[in-house]
């Protein structure tokens, strides 16, 4: 496993497997920073993402910048692989205006709070990219919980009908706030569920980084070329409570946590990099570096920024906004 | 001009509007090969093809769903819900996401998409075929409603619609599909939205109403030997304040008319409009005929549930007695 030549058989170049290091890295360390900030009171209710990053660093590694990503908020910070400024993101768990993007800049759709609400757009995207002829792949996240949610299968379902080039990736991390996968669905897997559809369903193991990709890299190329959607199922387990506003004792057993924490998926890449002689502590320490220098320059930015205009509230719910809209 | 039913007239704004645009495109249940169960895009899928006249899995919230991503891929999609209560599905899509999308992106992307469904009641249809839900719609900030009452306003304010950069959401009087008839312009063809339509004027009392009330409202004028002024509102949001306002300027009695649920309707939307802008030019209370807050009847008892000539009446006397 932790021969280069197994890397190569990935298809990814040293300099690839040190971009996916660095990906994994920026998204921990915001994720971490992230819950400095909440305690410090700098950003609001924030939802964690802790040992997420191999799904979706790995996932995401196998699109094109011409392809889309749908974030659910577990993927709140999705859009810094593709060079999102930090402070766009944070100023999202700021409650500040600033914080919304246009998805047409980043290809990267708004952060969906609903669950698997998104799925369904991600099918019409897919779909109308191909009715347009582009070879554009869009590519939904969401949690185990989402799949019992209507608006999973009939997304799903959409896309499989349209034949649309979409790849779904259900994060599973076996809990839904306090309700454990058991209590979700009674199917063995949820990669089960894709028979359903008649598209591919897979299993893959969450933290495991280069696996994530690979089953990614086989759904995109598969969708690209016309075979249709694929739900890619990542197997991990949620080590950190579900957000800030979370306290998990109460229904989680701490004991498997902390082993969960032990096995946690960066450091597991970075030892598969460091026995392949890709990476070096020296090189590691510089990426965590940049990337802790990254939060720190986001949340001085986001900091700096003035406070909202309150007339904001009238600007945006249309383009063309009817005439009574101020009247309150 | 040429002589079109109302749903004709929905079908040539649609004919007009894909041809006119190629990134127009609909879709819904049974749309494309049986032409809508109303033959609302009957010959859409033979002159614009699969792509652009597309029949969907039976999945309003997918639908709608689809439809947003449809947009996001540069479509302006129209979406055909079979019918009024069969479109509750799609509001789950429609508050969290069609109504909020645009001001979600600081006002950077636009979302053009229509949503069209025949609704109402009184055509001896089973249950969940006969409900009048705009008030659900209009609630829903981010969106425009529109319902017309004639086949020119049908196509017209579809057009508009479908032009329109926000999502835009027209209700079609299902009674009146066919028995509405009258002249409706050819080719290009847009009523904008925003503006009443005076359907007949009065000077004794303002009767409004909207879709197939305003027919109701018409006979009832018919009816009367009192000279009553009919206001075709045709767009909820945005709604056209000036004209209403001038109509009970001018009669100083107002009678309100839909076939919804009274609590929370359109209709207290209207009255509490007139409280607040010309409550000194009322001679009377503002009256409402509206449907009963209970679920919409069997078909063998539906006339006693729809506003009629009779109840209209009823209230008329009432203010000019």
């Amino acid at each position: 496993m932790a021969s280069t030549e197994a890397l190569v058989t990935h298809g990814l170049a040293e300099s690839d497997l040190l971009e996916l290091y660095r990906r994994m890295v920026l998204l921990r360390t915001y994720d971490e920073r992230s819950v400095v900030y909440h305690r410090q009171g700098r950003i609001g209710t924030y939802a964690i993402f802790w040992n997420h990053e191999a799904i979706q660093a790995g996932a995401t590694f196998a699109l094109s910048g011409d392809d889309w990503i749908f974030p659910s908020y577990r993927e709140s910070a999705i859009g810094l692989v593709r060079g999102m400024p930090v402070e766009t993101i944070l100023q999202w768990w700021r409650g500040h205006p600033s914080g919304w993007w246009n998805p047409a800049d980043w290809n990267v759709a708004s952060i969906a709070v609903p669950i698997a609400t998104h799925v369904p757009h991600a099918a019409g995207l897919a779909w109308g990219k191909k009715l347009r002829g582009l070879p554009t792949v869009a590519m939904a996240f969401f949690g185990d919980g989402a799949t019992s949610e209507g608006a999973f299968h009939e997304g799903v379902n959409l896309a499989a009908v349209m034949n649309a080039p979409a790849v779904f990736v259900c994060n599973n991390n076996q809990w839904a706030i306090s309700t454990p996968i058991e209590a979700q669905t009674r199917a063995e897997t949820l990669a089960d569920k894709a028979v359903g559809y008649g598209i591919p369903g897979v299993r893959v193991d969450g933290l495991d980084v280069l696996a994530v990709y690979a089953a990614a890299r086989e759904a995109v190329e598969r969708a690209r070329s016309g075979g249709g959607p694929t739900l890619i199922e990542a197997v991990h387990y949620r080590a950190a409570p579900h957000a800030t506003a979370d306290d998990p004792r109460a229904y989680i057993d701490q004991a498997r946590v902390e082993e969960e924490r032990a096995r946690e998926c960066l450091g597991r890449y970075e030892d598969v990099l460091k026995n392949a002689g890709v990476l070096t502590v020296e090189r590691a320490e510089a990426v965590r570096k940049e990337a802790e220098d990254l939060l720190r320059a986001g949340i001085t930015a986001a900091e700096a920024e003035a406070p909202a205009d309150p007339d904001l509230l009238f600007r945006n719910a249309y383009v063309d906004p009817p005439g009574n809209m101020r009247n309150g | 001009m040429a002589e079109l039913t109302l749903v004709e007239a929905v079908n040539d704004a649609l004919h007009t509007e894909l041809a006119r645009d190629a990134d127009v495109m609909v879709l819904g249940e049974d749309v494309g090969r049986a032409g809508g169960v109303f033959r609302a895009t009957a010959g859409l899928l033979d002159r614009f093809g699969s792509d652009r006249c597309v029949d969907t899995p039976l999945a309003e919230a997918g639908l709608l769903g689809g439809a947003v991503g449809l947009c996001m891929a540069g479509w302006r999609p129209v979406v055909e819900m079979q019918y009024d209560a069969f479109s509750y599905p799609c509001l789950d899509q429609l508050i969290t996401h069609v109504g909020r999308y645009h001001w979600r992106t600081g006002g950077r992307m636009e979302f053009p998409l229509t949503i069209r469904m025949p609704y109402g009641g009184g055509v001896r249809a089973p249950e969940l075929h006969d409900d009048s839900p705009e008030a659900y719609y209009v609630h829903t900030p981010g969106i425009k409603v529109a319902i017309p009452s004639t086949p020119a306003d049908a196509k017209g304010l579809l057009a508009a619609a479908i032009r329109d950069p926000d999502p835009v959401v027209i209700f079609e009087p299902k009674l009146v599909y066919r028995t509405a008839r009258g002249e409706v312009p050819e080719g290009d063809y847009v009523v904008p939205l925003g503006k009443a339509r005076v359907a007949r004027e009065g000077t004794d009392v303002t009767l409004i109403a909207y879709g197939a009330m305003v027919n109701v409202c018409e006979l009832t004028a018919d009816a009367l030997d009192v000279s009553c002024e009919v206001i075709d509102i045709r767009s909820l949001r945005p709604l056209d304040e000036e004209t209403i306002l001038a109509s009970v300027a001018k009669t100083g009695r107002v009678v309100i008319v839909h076939e919804a649920p009274r609590t929370a309707g359109f209709g207290a939307e209207l009255a509490a409009l007139i409280a607040e802008r010309a409550i000194f030019d009322l001679q009377g209370p503002v009256l409402r005929v509206t449907g009963y807050d209970v679920p919409y009847p069997y078909w063998t008892i539906e006339d006693a549930y729809m506003p009629s000539v009779e109840r209209v009446s009823a209230a008329v006397r009432k203010l000019v007695q």
